[in-house]
């Protein structure tokens, strides 16, 4: 998305950024630039908004702008994503910080004369809260952003993603001056081990014991590899994480190759996130271009540049291994662990692979220190975690918030609620390889320890909320960091099937248990489904999902039963229902009778049901 | 070399494979840039059909049985030619939830084809997402670049004539 910014955007004259005095000049100038302007008019580009035509509403906002001869009053930003998904196309206006949303083309006339010419807000453009009836005109009153804490996503919605000088005018490569400088590589690797950062993408393993590992092994060549193999159906924090501010991930993998001593970084990502791969790649030009990536980084002996590489649709290849023969241009097929990636990965070279995440919390670490961000979060899972959380929740979008917020605050206090007032059922923190989370449970802390205990783990950050509706035939770990939230109306046995359709799809076939084992499962799952589930099918199901949990090669199929597992554990009535009364409850299987399952005679159908 | 700036659509099939030969020099033969090659491929010829995966083996230098073992394994790949439009239907968790399984379903009845197919005169291919970011405006379904959301059952046929 171009903006007004095009030719005027400032852009530094430094042609080879080699020191501290060169990163202040440049914030400086920044900083000077900005003055010209009494307003920052800052535009949501994430893939929601742009999926509900930002575009037009900033080309709208120009016009109108133009029209009242404001332009050299109001500086128009295009940023990353800012969270709010369900409420785009978003504008936050600088410096009042007033929050816009729901907006279109026609909307933007009456709201640039009233914010801009007439001094007031444009009430009825900003956040409606449906459980109060009221309008929130600014950011820090909206619930939504309340209780967040972003440290990972500080640029994310704020900055021009496009601009490394606004990455730097707001500390960017500071860190990566500072680790170059002041620090030796094992008191990089020993900042990052004090502050207990863990891996984001779902593992939770520690980051800086990761590097250690690497470190300590002589080799020519090194890899840094950045995960953005997203692969989570629900989860999009990395991709707007890398949309949103590829400086930050450029200086974090940076900061991690001075640190195990390699001079080469990857970037894997998706070949659908095609936004994140465009301005990856224009970020890791302009880094190039002003020596931050390169040969003798600020002067120093240290060598550094990153490559991408585009995946091709495969869910496996966020496994080490996996990813490793894919970036090697083979099927990505896990391997036998060891070696390690960390001792032989990448060529057969030391290689350390987090997720985008994960690199996202470096470069603040090593600027802030470890004892600062170890204050955010529970003694043992510091800092934050990020949340796509989706599903029957009324304020869908992505949330960062300090490990061990409870999943209430996340689903009720930020989400919302559920929409319509239906009564909420279950929440998937973790996506495909997590187990469920139920209303008892909604207190639970977020974070590495408290959800295993429930058989569920963060996963990458996927937070799915189901409603009544919901039919549960699903599990929780905090995995990735998929939400997802479902109501009454979800049917348990439908979201088991779900999610096993997907591990059968995305089955390397390497191993039997997971690529003919996940087939079985999903076959009875589908008989359930319509209505043809025999007597000892759930035993079989728990079964067969237990032989496969213990035998399977890697994580993908050792994760792939417990949706399944989970589901039976926490809603084995409605499977029940399915099989002997050929019912669903929530009314989603079409070939069973649907509502109350004691009025099964009365034969409503359930597919009738209006979406 | 930028595949952006060539007009692909408008090239005759020597051209299409000069290019393509162009792509496996830049990219120094080496093995460990086969998919990034196929990618290119795929973006030239719209699927890497028998023909172009023969071509790739012998400049490359690998056995033909490798470049299809990797085609293959790989869903963003195609070794058939698609429709016109490529549906994608989100069937992401969200999408899921919010009622993505009867979209499809309904698609699939009026389309005459299953996911992973195209239909007769070639106008349509059916394709399934696992989220394309847009979770707070499901379900969703993508046509060629455009993206639908809040969609019913109801309104399909209508978007459907959007498109020749």
């Amino acid at each position: 998305m171009n903006s007004n910014r095009g030719e005027d955007m400032y852009q530094t004259g430094i042609e080879s950024v080699r020191s501290k005095k060169d990163l202040e000049t440049i914030q400086a100038e920044f900083i000077q630039y900005g003055k010209k302007f009494p307003w920052r008019a800052l535009v949501c580009s994430g893939a929601s908004c742009m999926s509900s035509n930002c575009q037009g509403v900033k080309d709208a906002l120009e016009s109108a702008l133009e029209k009242y001869e404001l332009q050299s009053a109001v500086d128009v930003v295009v940023t990353g994503c800012m969270g709010a998904c369900s409420t785009g196309p978003t504008l936050i206006i600088e410096p009042e910080d007033v929050f816009y949303c729901g907006l279109q083309p026609k909307d933007m006339d009456e709201l640039v004369r009233i914010h801009f010419l007439e001094k007031t807000i444009c009430r009825e453009k900003t956040f409606f809260n449906l459980n109060t009836g009221e309008y929130i005109p600014y950011l820090k009153d909206v619930p939504f952003f309340k209780g967040q804490e972003k440290i990972v996503l500080q640029n994310c919605g704020r900055i021009d993603f496009r601009s490394v000088e606004e990455y730097i005018a707001n500390d960017g490569y500071l860190a990566l001056h500072k680790a170059l400088t002041q620090m030796s590589r094992n008191q990089v690797i020993q900042e990052i081990s004090d502050a207990k950062l863990r891996g984001r993408g779902g593992g939770g393993f520690p980051t800086g014991l990761k590097w250690k590992l690497a470190s300590k092994n002589e080799s020519d060549d090194k890899y840094v590899i950045c995960n953005a193999n997203e692969g989570d159906p629900g989860a999009f924090m990395d991709r707007s994480l890398l949309e949103g501010d590829p400086h930050g991930i450029i200086e974090g993998m940076a900061i991690g190759g001075y640190a195990i001593g390699a001079n080469r970084g990857v970037v894997y990502v998706k070949a659908e996130y095609s936004k994140a791969i465009e301005r990856t790649e224009e970020a890791i030009r302009r880094a190039r271009e002003i020596n931050l990536l390169g040969e003798s980084i600020f002067g120093t002996d240290f060598s550094f540049d990153i490559e991408i590489r585009i995946g091709a649709g495969a869910f496996i290849c966020g496994e080490e291994t996996a990813l490793i023969a894919s970036v090697e241009g083979e099927r990505g097929e896990p391997k036998l662990k060891p070696p390690y990636p960390s001792d032989a990965g990448l060529f057969n070279k030391p290689t350390v692979i987090n997720n985008v995440e994960t690199i996202g919390n470096v470069a603040v670490i090593i600027l802030k220190g470890a004892a600062w961000y170890s204050a955010f979060g529970t003694e043992e899972s510091t800092g934050t975690k990020v949340f796509a959380l989706a599903g029957n929740i009324n304020n869908s979008g992505l949330v960062e918030v300090p490990m061990g917020t409870s999943l209430r605050e996340i689903l009720f206090d930020m989400g919302g609620g559920i929409p319509e007032g239906k009564k909420f059922k279950a929440a998937l923190p973790g996506g495909p390889c997590g187990g469920c989370v139920t209303e008892e449970h909604l207190d639970v802390p977020m974070d590495f320890e408290s959800l295993p205990e429930l058989g569920a783990t963060t996963g990458s950050g996927e937070l799915i909320c189901m409603d009544e509706e919901t039919c549960m035939v699903i599990c929780a770990t905090i995995g990735s960091g998929e939400l997802i939230c479902m109501d009454e109306e979800t049917c348990m046995v439908d979201v088991a099937r779900y999610f096993m359709e997907i591990a059968q799809e995305e089955s390397c076939g390497k191993c039997i248990p997971c690529r003919v084992g996940t087939r079985r499962m999903l076959e009875i799952l589908e008989r359930i489904a319509k209505g043809q589930g025999k007597e000892g099918d759930i035993e079989l199901l728990v079964e067969l999902g237990n032989v496969i949990k213990d035998s399977a090669f890697c994580g993908l199929g050792q994760t792939a039963p417990n949706p399944v597992l989970s589901t039976i554990e926490l809603f084995r009535d409605e499977y029940e229902e399915h099989i002997h009364d050929h019912c669903c409850r929530a009314g989603i299987c079409p070939d069973l009778s649907g509502g109350p399952c004691e009025n099964v005679e009365s034969g409503a159908k359930p597919s009738d049901k209006e979406l | 070399m930028s595949i952006a700036t060539c007009r692909v659509d408008t090239m005759d099939e020597q051209d299409k494979f000069a290019l393509l030969t162009q792509v496996i020099e830049e990219y120094e033969r080496k093995p460990s840039n086969l998919i990034q090659v196929l990618h290119y491929a795929q973006s030239i010829f719209g699927f890497v059909g028998a023909d172009v995966q023969r071509v790739i083996a012998q400049k490359m230098d690998l056995p033909l049985a490798k470049i299809t073992g990797v085609l293959t394994f790989y869903s963003f790949f195609s070794t058939a030619p698609r429709g016109r439009h490529i549906i994608s239907v989100c069937l992401g968790t969200a999408c899921f939830i919010r009622g993505g399984q009867p979209i499809l379903d309904h698609l699939k009845e009026i389309l005459g084809i299953d996911v992973g197919e195209t239909t007769e005169d070639q106008r349509f291919s059916l394709e399934i997402r696992r989220c394309i970011g847009a979770c707070g405006m499901g379900p969703s379904l993508i046509i060629d670049e455009q993206v639908f959301k809040r969609l019913n059952v109801s309104g399909i046929e209508q978007i459907l004539d959007e498109f020749e």
